[in-house]
């Protein structure tokens, strides 16, 4: 058995470092944009570099992107039943008002 | 394959490669309950906030932006040492592995620090919610909501990072008599996983709490 099969797959320190640095700029970024005024792009902004750090954190860190495809299977599982348990509620609670019930 | 690397695999797997893999994809099937665990909070705190838009705004500026900004810095700095860490354990260099454990560990503490600090800052200031609570204008209630949530949130995540750091812990007693190599890392690599997804949670934490309507 060849050594890179049995030690597993060692990143260049580069790449960690790198990976640090765009998590310190998008911090500074989604830090800043919070003081402008963008309406309900704030949010989006906010949540969008929020998705985009913890991508960087899944990929490079946590050697999602140097595993067999069966760990990304399971992390996008994970995440499709955190959507389900997010979307499906909010079904319930944003639309709680649109029929004029009495009592609400 | 070395006598060593046979010797620390268990007996129903054909490989090491196999082994780690496995211990890999536990420790990830164990994230995704936290994913869920963390998400009914996440799930409460879009629901009182789509309710309570203003009162969320007015009471996310009574937070500290400064230290916020801070802890996240301090602790992507503990992510990176800790990814060092785990490579310096599958290279086997050990001295290196000790140091960057050591590091991780006391960023891990100088965050868990800034927040000790900063929950004293809001005892200070009446946040905490309760009979004492104090807030200034008509959404008090609503205030006293977002942060039963801040405290919440942060208050488990920091839970996690204790637990963190007993884990670390053991994975420094264990780096320093030798126990990892390019053959066997698997528990510092899942400590490492483990880690990583505690400072993942912040990064969604930070925003969400320190950053709504912090413009005009």
């Amino acid at each position: 058995m060849k050594a890179h099969v049995v030690s597993g797959h060692v990143v260049p320190v580069g790449v960690y470092v790198a990976v640090f640095a765009a998590l310190l700029v998008l911090t500074a970024l989604t830090t800043t944009a919070a003081f402008h005024d963008l309406g309900p792009l704030n949010n989006v902004v906010a949540l969008g570099i929020a998705v985009l750090k913890a991508t960087l954190v899944v990929l490079f860190f946590m050697h999602v992107r140097y595993g067999t495809r069966l760990i990304p299977l399971v992390v996008a599982a994970g995440l499709f039943w955190l959507v389900i348990l997010i979307a499906l509620s909010l079904t319930d609670y944003l639309t709680r008002g649109w029929l004029g019930v009495p009592g609400r | 394959m070395s006598t060593d690397a046979r010797a620390l695999m268990a007996h129903h797997f054909d490989s090491p490669a196999q082994q780690r893999e496995a211990a890999s994809l536990g420790m990830w099937v164990f994230l995704v309950t936290e994913i869920m665990f963390f998400g009914g909070l996440f799930l409460a705190y879009v629901v009182y906030r789509l309710s309570f838009p203003h009162a969320f705004a007015a009471a996310s500026h009574e937070l500290d932006i400064v230290l916020g900004t801070t802890n996240t810095a301090v602790l992507i700095a503990s992510s990176l040492t800790m990814a060092l860490a785990v490579r310096s354990a599958q290279q086997g260099r050990r001295l290196p592995l000790v140091a960057y454990l050591v590091l991780t560990m006391a960023l891990g503490s100088v965050f868990l620090g800034i927040k000790t600090y900063e929950y004293h800052h809001k005892f200070v200031e009446g946040l905490i919610p309760g009979p004492g609570f104090s807030f200034p204008g008509p959404e008090a209630q609503h205030a006293q909501m977002f942060f039963c949530l801040y405290f919440a949130m942060t208050g488990l995540h920091a839970l996690h990072m204790i637990i963190g750091l007993g884990v670390l812990a053991v994975m420094l007693v264990m780096g320093a008599r030798g126990r990892f190599g390019p053959h066997y890392y698997n528990p510092i690599e899942c400590s490492g996983l483990y880690w990583h997804f505690v400072d993942i949670v912040w990064i969604f934490l930070f925003p969400l709490l320190y950053l709504v309507g912090r413009h005009g």
